[in-house]
């Protein structure tokens, strides 16, 4: 072949061929993705009108027909206004408070206001990941703010210490006076520290978990002395007086507390080798999950007390928190089980060559790893407890669902769109919350399996 | 695992601090704790209701505050605990209340398998309808094939059913567990007629939009004496908070009034000063002081000004006193002598 | 060349086996430890159940199930079976459990429906649908279920017209703030023959499936059964009808007095029930369905795809078969959820198991100790047996599984 002469050239331009179909930009996007078959067509035109039919009447609810001023329902009243009436905001503005604090006395909501900046105050740093200190945090957070919570919302304060309890558990007199409870506060903390340095392991190892405990009784004095909780505390709010979304926040920040200890306990007997922990445990465990939470709240409020001695009561508040603690710690014991399933055994075994005991490959290396990696089921876990504080409204507490119905009772605010408005509001408010945690709990998973996605 | 001993320890400072009530001695219990604690309705008008600020107010409530007046020498020392139909009786068995002063009707089977007391009767009421006036319906045996919203956990729900049934009378009952969702579900539409205690018929009309719209019907079904419990088993108190109610009753006998009582004191009329006080220890014989009867009247006035402060002439409801005026102007309160 | 020795069975030494099975393997501290916490528990429960008797004799608090026998003295608005207000706490029982079996299958059904179309319509590739069905999952979800029943009830079926002013269905069913109010079916003379016909339709199509699936395997051909058994469903009781005479007649209500006479009445309390458990759990259906048809690896529809089937035979015969095997499981626990959930009912009146019996009849009787046992007793038979069925599929599916 001839290789100096190409085979063909091109004397003139080609004709311009018509360009590919745009699978780009507003119509491309357009034709791909909306437009793209005849199924496709209806369904976009269904679903338009869909969309329509359901943005337009909450928007023109909400926003374009709502009454804005008020005073009383006459204000919302379609003749009276002039035009059809929407949302009537005056009613949740009136109502605002109860729905915020319940019957709380106004005077003491300073409490109320300071428990929940502590609450925001600690669980802002735990939840950025990048801020250090979490150890000590989550002590703050899960163990230091639950007390302080209670005696600031509650009131009332200490008779004595650890040598006042034993007392009246053996029935000996010991009266309370601010000199026996000093002592009582002094020698509790010098037989602590001790027992503590005993148990890490004498004088020299146990150093540093004698002085941690040391700070801690520190910390607990001086919130004492502040609170004035040996002179009798703060004037005591009775439970009853307690509504709205105190409650709420009250029963699901307690609920996941206190069901994190249960948690991880009964996780760790359902793994364990032992017969009799297995089996009590998964019994516990099945029970608990087997049955709705409204018969665990019953089961709390109605029979709670007749197991206890006669002359022992217990507020009706803390009877359900006691039933959503258990009610939620069989639901996380599940879901840390899982955790604990998910570390390789090799963790395990690694330690036992290095020596280590169950406790301590339990609570340094196992454990740890474990949590962090539940983190978003937990937080779901969460979510839930926290929609599930609406059926405390069934055994005669009021968090925010029981005001609102109890605020729609009134009869100065009656009116065709009262039930709407406050539907709407509370809805916002729990739509926004669990939404937002929810958010949170992707954003810890993809971090979490950050290394393993291709 | 460093902290965790520590929640142990605050676990049970929480749990210990919670205040323990003595069953038994009631009234020592009491007068130790500093407050009387009061099982009251959630808000009834009239007879138990809490206003805009919280301070409640009512027949029931006045009660209680007598028998903190008797035992405390203060009327304003009451916890009072609204409490639902279905979890009052558990609250007084329990200890969580001291007394149950909630228009609670006194029948046998309250009275022996409960574990409770009733004292004595404070309101005398029958159980009625309320239905709209635009339905033109005259009585209550015209109401064949109607809806009748009704209130779980009370007698009520039983007569019902059985005046239907006497009457072979067709009805579709709607229950809820309170007393506000069932008239917001008569008011709603969702019921023809809402069934209660005649005094609780009035009460909850005022809640109503237009309370005028609405009549009660002339027929009672049923006899339902109101009045206070108390647990089983403490008879020193059970005697307290009984006569506390027939001393009102007695004192508008005698025309002790809260304005008057002052005056009352010095009269020399031996039933006036056996009653006040001056002349013997009546008071004494209860357990509490001699001047018991004057702490009552100066709290919350004798029976009939009670009454028409509350649920009578001079409130909202305007119920006329009817069964309840005393025995000797026509009605059938009539309170033991005390001497 | 050495001959292996012939495998031993290990020894038999029960004693040791016993040792170790009950102590866990960690020998004298584990046996100690369990017998301590074994004396803890045992002491509690006495301790517990002393107290409890002494509670309740001091409080005059009749114990036993003797009050079962009792008479119940209050009416339900909804009973499946016979019931009146002369009849026993037992029947009030049993009234309440079928109510619960009722709703909690309705709802099971519609959210089944609802929570797959949702799932199908959140993967479509039309961009409009899969934000809607997103936006629905996201805003169901994240309201509790009590906010969304009492929206319902208060909210929306409050607001539907007296029974005097009822929307009207071809003046045959009626729609009002007491129920919707439907035509009350009279079985007649031709009823038996009528559900026979149908039965006897229903088995010869199976038949006429089987034959024709047994053509596909053995010749390759596809014979379309589907218009036989439509002609068979509607031929077979027209023939019963034209012979033996109508097999129904209809009972239409009519406005009198105060509610409809005649007619089947569907009371709002089960429609806000059914309507609150169906929405709420089809969300989570529908995520649970997502992530199993996402979980089916992509190569699943190309090779599909490569074979030159339309999409829609994919998903039915490749897909959706895989993607069952991951979504059972969490489905079933949907579906316990769902009967568990049902006993909100007793927020909005509805007469379920809970709100007749743990409700009122513990209001009544007293005896919350024998009350409460027996509600969770029920539900916890229901959770327990479907946790044992959905173990024993657990198990077949992993023997399927082993390569």
């Amino acid at each position: 072949m001839n290789g100096s002469e190409p085979t063909f050239v091109r004397k003139t331009l080609a004709p311009a061929r018509k360009a590919p179909v745009v699978t780009t930009g507003l119509i491309g996007f357009l034709r791909t993705r909306l437009f793209n078959s005849p199924l496709n067509v209806v369904l976009t035109f269904a679903s338009a009108v869909l969309a329509w039919f359901v943005l337009e009447p909450t928007i023109r609810f909400l926003l374009v027909n709502a009454v804005w001023q008020g005073s009383d329902r006459t204000a919302c009243l379609a003749d009276k206004a002039g035009h059809p009436v929407g949302a009537c905001w005056p009613f949740i503005q009136a109502k605002f408070t109860q729905l915020i604090y319940g019957f709380y006395p106004e005077d003491q909501r300073w409490r109320a206001n300071l428990t929940f900046a502590l609450a925001a105050l600690l669980l802002a740093p735990l939840l950025v990941p990048k801020i250090p200190g979490k150890t000590l945090n989550a002590a703050l957070f899960f163990l230091a703010f639950p007390c302080l919570a209670f005696f600031l919302l509650r009131g009332g304060g200490l008779d004595g210490f650890a040598f006042y309890w034993l007392a009246e558990l053996f029935s000996v007199a010991w009266k309370p006076s601010l000199m026996r409870f000093w002592l009582d506060f002094s020698l509790t903390t010098t037989v602590v520290i001790a027992v503590v340095i005993l148990l890490w392991g004498g004088w020299p190892n146990g150093r540093r978990a004698g002085l941690v405990s040391a700070l801690t009784f520190a910390g607990i004095a001086v919130v004492i002395v502040t609170l004035r909780l040996d002179q009798g505390g703060l004037p005591v709010v009775d439970t009853r007086q307690w509504g709205g979304l105190l409650v709420t926040l009250v029963v699901s920040i307690t609920g996941i507390v206190a069901s994190m200890p249960i948690g991880i306990a009964l996780a760790l007997g359902r793994t364990s080798r032992i017969p009799l922990l297995r089996i009590f445990s998964v019994a516990f465990i099945e029970f608990w999950r087997g049955v709705p939470l409204i018969t665990v709240l019953f089961f709390a409020t109605y029979m709670l007390p007749l197991f206890l001695p006669g002359d022992f009561t217990i507020d009706a508040l803390v009877r359900v928190l006691v039933g959503i603690a258990l009610f939620a710690g069989a639901y996380n014991a599940e879901v840390i089980r899982g955790g604990l399933l998910a570390i390789p055994r090799g963790q395990r075994e690694a330690a036992n060559a290095l020596g280590l005991s169950y406790w301590k490959t339990t609570g340094l290396i196992v454990l740890p790893q474990a949590l962090r990696h539940v983190i978003p089921a937990l937080v779901n876990s969460f979510i839930a407890l926290f929609k599930d504080t609406t059926l405390v409204l069934i055994v005669s507490l009021f968090d925010l669902l029981g005001q609102l119905r109890a605020a729609f009772a009134d009869p100065t605010w009656a009116t065709p769109t009262t039930l709407f408005t406050g539907f709407a509001f509370t809805g916002i408010i729990y739509w926004v919350g669990c939404f937002a945690m929810s958010r949170y709990s992707l954003f810890v998973e993809r971090r979490l399996n950050a290394h393993r996605q291709t | 695992m460093k902290y965790g001993w520590f929640g142990i320890v605050m676990t049970s400072a929480v749990l210990g601090s919670l205040a323990p009530a003595n069953a038994q001695a009631t009234l020592k219990a009491v007068q130790e704790r500093g407050v009387l604690s009061c099982g009251v309705s959630q808000g009834l008008p009239g007879f138990s209701a809490p206003d805009d600020t919280g301070k409640w107010s009512g027949l029931d409530v006045d009660f209680c505050r007598a028998v903190a007046a008797v035992t405390l020498n203060d009327p304003l020392k009451v916890k009072f605990v609204p409490l639902s139909a279905k979890d009052r009786f558990t609250a007084l068995q329990s200890g969580e209340i001291d007394v149950l002063s909630r228009n609670t009707t006194w029948s046998l089977s309250r009275d022996t398998s409960l574990g409770l007391n009733f004292t004595a009767v404070m309101y005398y009421d029958g159980q009625g309808f309320l239905v709209r006036k635009a339905l033109k319906v005259n009585s209550a045996l015209e109401l064949n094939g109607a809806s009748v919203c009704v209130q779980t956990g009370t007698t009520n729900e039983q007569n019902l059913a059985d005046y239907f049934r006497a009457n072979n009378m067709k009805y579709e009952v709607v229950a809820f567990a309170t007393a506000d969702e069932t008239i917001k579900a008569y008011e709603s539409g969702r019921c023809d007629v809402f069934t209660s205690d005649v005094s609780q018929l009035y009460a909850e009309r005022l809640k109503l939009m237009v309370p005028d719209d609405h009549v009660v019907l002339p027929e009672i079904i049923s006899k339902e004496p109101l009045g206070p419990v108390v647990r089983h088993g403490d008879d020193q108190w059970f005697d307290i908070v009984k006569w506390t109610l027939f001393a009102m009753i007695n004192a508008e006998e005698l025309n002790i009034t809260q304005k008057n009582v002052g005056e009352m004191i010095k009269s020399n009329k031996p039933e006036i000063a056996r009653v006040l006080g001056t002349d013997g220890n009546l008071g004494e014989q209860l357990g509490l002081t001699k001047d018991w009867v004057v702490r009552i009247v100066k709290a919350v006035g004798n029976y009939g000004e009670s009454f028409d402060r509350n649920v009578g002439a001079g409130s909202k409801l305007r119920i006329s006193r009817g069964l309840n005026k005393l025995w000797n102007q026509g009605g059938i309160q009539y309170a033991p002598p005390i001497r | 060349m050495t001959m292996a020795p012939a495998p031993r069975q290990p020894p038999f030494r029960p004693l040791a086996s016993l040792w170790r099975a009950l102590s866990g393997g960690t020998g004298w501290k584990g046996i100690a430890g369990q017998l301590a916490f074994a004396s803890l528990l045992a002491w509690l429960a006495f301790d517990v159940v002393t107290n409890a008797q002494d509670n309740l004799r001091a409080q005059h608090i009749a114990s036993g199930f003797g009050f079962l026998s009792g008479t119940a003295g209050f009416s339900v608005n909804q009973a499946l079976i016979r019931y009146s207000e002369a009849d026993t706490y037992l029947r009030v029982f049993e009234v309440g459990l079928l109510n619960t079996l009722l709703v909690s299958i309705i709802g099971i059904v519609f959210a089944t429906l609802i929570g797959f179309a949702v799932a199908l319509g959140r993967l479509s590739q039309n961009w409009l649908l899969a934000r809607l069905s997103g936006g629905y999952v996201e805003v169901i979800r994240n309201l509790p279920l009590l906010f969304q029943l009492l929206f319902w009830y208060l909210a929306v079926l409050a607001a539907l017209p007296v029974p005097r002013q009822s929307l009207s269905i071809f003046g045959i069913a009626f729609l009002n703030n007491r129920g919707f109010v439907v035509p009350h079916i009279v079985p007649q003379q031709g009823a038996g023959v009528f559900v026979v016909a149908i039965l006897a339709a229903i088995v010869a199509s199976l038949i006429m499936a089987a034959y024709a699936r047994r053509q596909l395997y053995r010749n390759g051909e596809r014979l379309r059964v589907w218009p036989f058994a439509l002609a068979l469903l509607a031929g077979f009781p027209l023939l019963g009808t034209v012979l033996f005479g109508a097999p129904v007649v209809f009972d239409v209500p009519v406005l009198r007095g105060f509610n409809f006479a005649g007619g089947t009445r569907v009371t709002p309390e089960f429609v806000a029930l059914a309507i609150a458990l169906s929405t709420y759990t089809a969300a989570f259906i529908a995520e649970i369905v997502r992530g199993g048809l996402l979980a089916v690896p992509k190569g699943q529809m190309e090779a599909g795809a490569s074979l030159g089937l339309p999409r829609s035979v994919i998903l039915r015969l490749v897909i959706i078969p895989q993607a069952m095997r991951l979504i059972l499981p969490p489905l079933t626990n949907q579906y316990l959820n769902l009967t568990k959930n049902s006993s909100l009912a007793v927020a909005i009146g509805y007469p379920d198991l809970f709100s007749v019996f743990a409700g009122t009849t513990l209001s009544q009787t007293g005896q919350a100790v024998e009350v409460i046992a027996m509600t969770m007793a029920v539900y916890l038979a229901i959770s327990l047996v479907t946790s044992a069925l959905m173990n024993v599929y657990g198990w077949h599916i992993d023997r399927s599984q082993r390569v």
